[in-house]
């Protein structure tokens, strides 16, 4: 592990949390209850792998929001990634590309057939590579359908992996971090705690640290991935897992990597283990 | 030009007559508010949905003007009453004069 | 076509305004009308008459927005016939008019809104008799430390 203490970082992240108002907890009383009918678990017991770093239990995002925010997670009408899912659901029966399939062709019934499948993303594929849910779309789409890859973060990406991940909803997040995916998540690893850009950041200086407290006025979470693709009311539009990682590392002021490239598949694997053992909340609305 | 404009309701089905039913819709746009600058730094021009209607058997439910304001996405949420079988209307106007439909029947005992 | 407000405007009273704006902006119609104050938004909606703060209209709206760009708010006014809504600080004050007809079931709707700032937001009804009630609910619009 790389850690280059400096004076300046440490002085600007203690100058930003002084601001801050008292230590504000993940919210205590309230349930994540979708429709009336489905509860999802929203903490679990840490992770092993862990050794204690975020302590006993692990949160959820959606604890850390404000009550309105929380509540448009609760319906599948109010939230708006619906609209999302609808247009996948869509994209899932339309035929396309050179060999004239769509993807219910193969996959039959996207309920049965991607059932479980995003609670385990990452996860290394038989030729040894570690592939993210867009990897897996995107092989179908050239390799078996001829036709065009989809942009990582593209609308029609994103709509489809929403669609396919409501699918895992309220399963444990379950990646695998031993055999051929140890090595990529050791790398992860690496990276969550090694600091980045002009402030030179780490995510654990916010999200392992400082999570419950405020900087600024955001109330920090322990930055699990449980729920993406979601909804950010500051975008006000579908976010990948890749595209908050950009996000947080512009924010550092440091120049960020890739988004599908290598170096934030082993970070997904990586923060995605953090929170092994939350219900997959995807697709969640967060701020 | 909004692309793939497409609107999502919530009606039940089924009502009894002059019952009090809470309609939800959302429909996915950008709403354009007219103040954000593209990259060269020219303002990227406005274009929303500036209208929604719904109407019932012809006669209205609601009619809603709406400004830059209202968030990407448009949700609405009003109540309706039905005094008797038909279908509802639901109508958004476009900036751009596109006008976008969707309509529901509802039974009514 | 809809004539927007904004058609009613260049058309009717606000030619002579219309002619004393920059040329540039004149050329380029619709996107550049001239923005009103909430005061004359306020003016237009009531043709001048007075309008008095009161609890014949609800105002529902979070103390703190998480996010300006998502606020959920929500107004209520039982026996009026429309009711405004505005953030008067916000670059175009005007949010959402609401017109109820004879099968709404209650003269209320909700939706989410966008806030530039922290402000007051202000929903005003015409009620059934013409008269105009108002209130208004401040909402701090909060920035991220994360700012991405």
């Amino acid at each position: 592990m790389k850690l280059q203490f400096t004076v300046t970082a440490a002085a600007a992240l203690a100058a930003i949390l002084a601001l801050s108002v008292a230590q504000a907890d993940p919210v205590e009383d309230d349930q994540l209850v979708i429709n009336g009918e489905e509860e999802l678990a929203t903490q679990a017991p840490a992770p092993d792998h862990l050794q204690g770093a975020l302590g006993e239990t692990v949160y959820s995002g959606w604890l850390f929001r404000d009550t309105e925010t929380r509540a448009m997670q609760k319906d599948d009408f109010d939230n708006p990634m619906f609209l999302f899912v609808d247009a996948g659901l869509e994209a899932w029966d339309k035929q396309e590309g050179t060999a004239g399939k769509s993807c219910a062709d193969c996959h039959n019934d996207i309920g049965e057939s991607m059932r479980g499948v995003r609670a385990q993303m990452p996860k290394v594929n038989d030729k040894g590579e570690l592939w993210s849910l867009e990897n897996y779309v995107n092989d179908c789409r050239t390799n078996r359908m001829g036709a065009e890859a989809w942009g990582w973060n593209s609308q029609d990406m994103k709509n489809m992996t929403a669609a396919i991940g409501v699918q895992s909803r309220g399963m444990p997040v379950a990646v695998k971090i031993d055999g051929p995916a140890a090595p990529f998540w050791e790398k992860g690893k690496e990276m969550y705690y090694t600091r980045y850009g002009q402030l030179e950041m780490s995510c654990a200086n916010c999200h392992e640290d400082n999570f419950g407290k405020n900087i600024r006025s955001d109330h920090l979470s322990q930055g699990q991935i449980n729920g993406f693709p979601l909804y950010r009311l500051k975008d006000q539009g579908a976010v990948s897992a890749h595209q908050r990682f950009v996000g947080c590392i512009r924010d550092t002021r440091g120049v960020p990597f890739e988004p599908g490239g290598l170096e934030f598949r082993e970070l997904e694997l990586y923060v995605a283990s953090r929170g092994n053992g939350l219900a997959v909340e995807t697709p969640a609305v967060r701020h | 030009m909004a692309d793939n404009v497409k609107p999502r309701v919530r009606v039940p089905k089924t009502a009894s007559k002059d019952e009090v039913i809470t309609i939800k819709t959302l429909i996915s746009h950008p709403m354009e508010s007219g103040q954000r600058k593209d990259k060269d730094g020219n303002i990227v021009p406005r274009s929303i949905i500036n209208r929604f209607t719904a109407e019932f058997n012809g006669q209205l439910v609601i009619d809603a003007t709406l400004e830059p304001a209202i968030s990407t996405n448009p949700y609405l949420e009003f109540d309706a009453k039905v005094p008797e079988t038909g279908e509802f209307k639901f109508t958004w106007y476009d900036d751009d004069g596109s006008v976008y439909e969707d309509a529901h029947k509802v039974e009514v005992s | 076509m809809l004539i927007s407000r904004r058609g009613v405007l260049s058309a009717g009273a606000g030619l002579a305004a219309f002619a004393l704006l920059p040329v540039a902006v004149r050329a380029q119609g619709a996107a550049a009308a001239p923005t009103q104050t909430a005061d004359e938004v306020i003016a237009e909606f009531t043709g001048g008459a007075e309008v008095v703060d009161g609890d014949g209209v609800k105002l529902t709206a979070p103390e703190i927005a998480e996010n300006g760009n998502t606020v959920p708010i929500s107004v209520e006014a039982p026996g009026a016939s429309e009711i405004m809504v505005l953030a008067v600080e916000n670059p175009t004050p005007g949010v959402a008019k609401f017109v109820f007809g004879p099968l709404a079931a209650t003269q209320a709707a909700a939706t989410r809104i966008r806030l530039a700032k922290t402000q007051d937001v202000v929903a005003i009804a015409k009620m059934a008799d013409g008269s105009f009630v108002r209130t208004a609910s401040n909402v701090k619009v909060t920035i991220g430390g994360c700012g991405g």
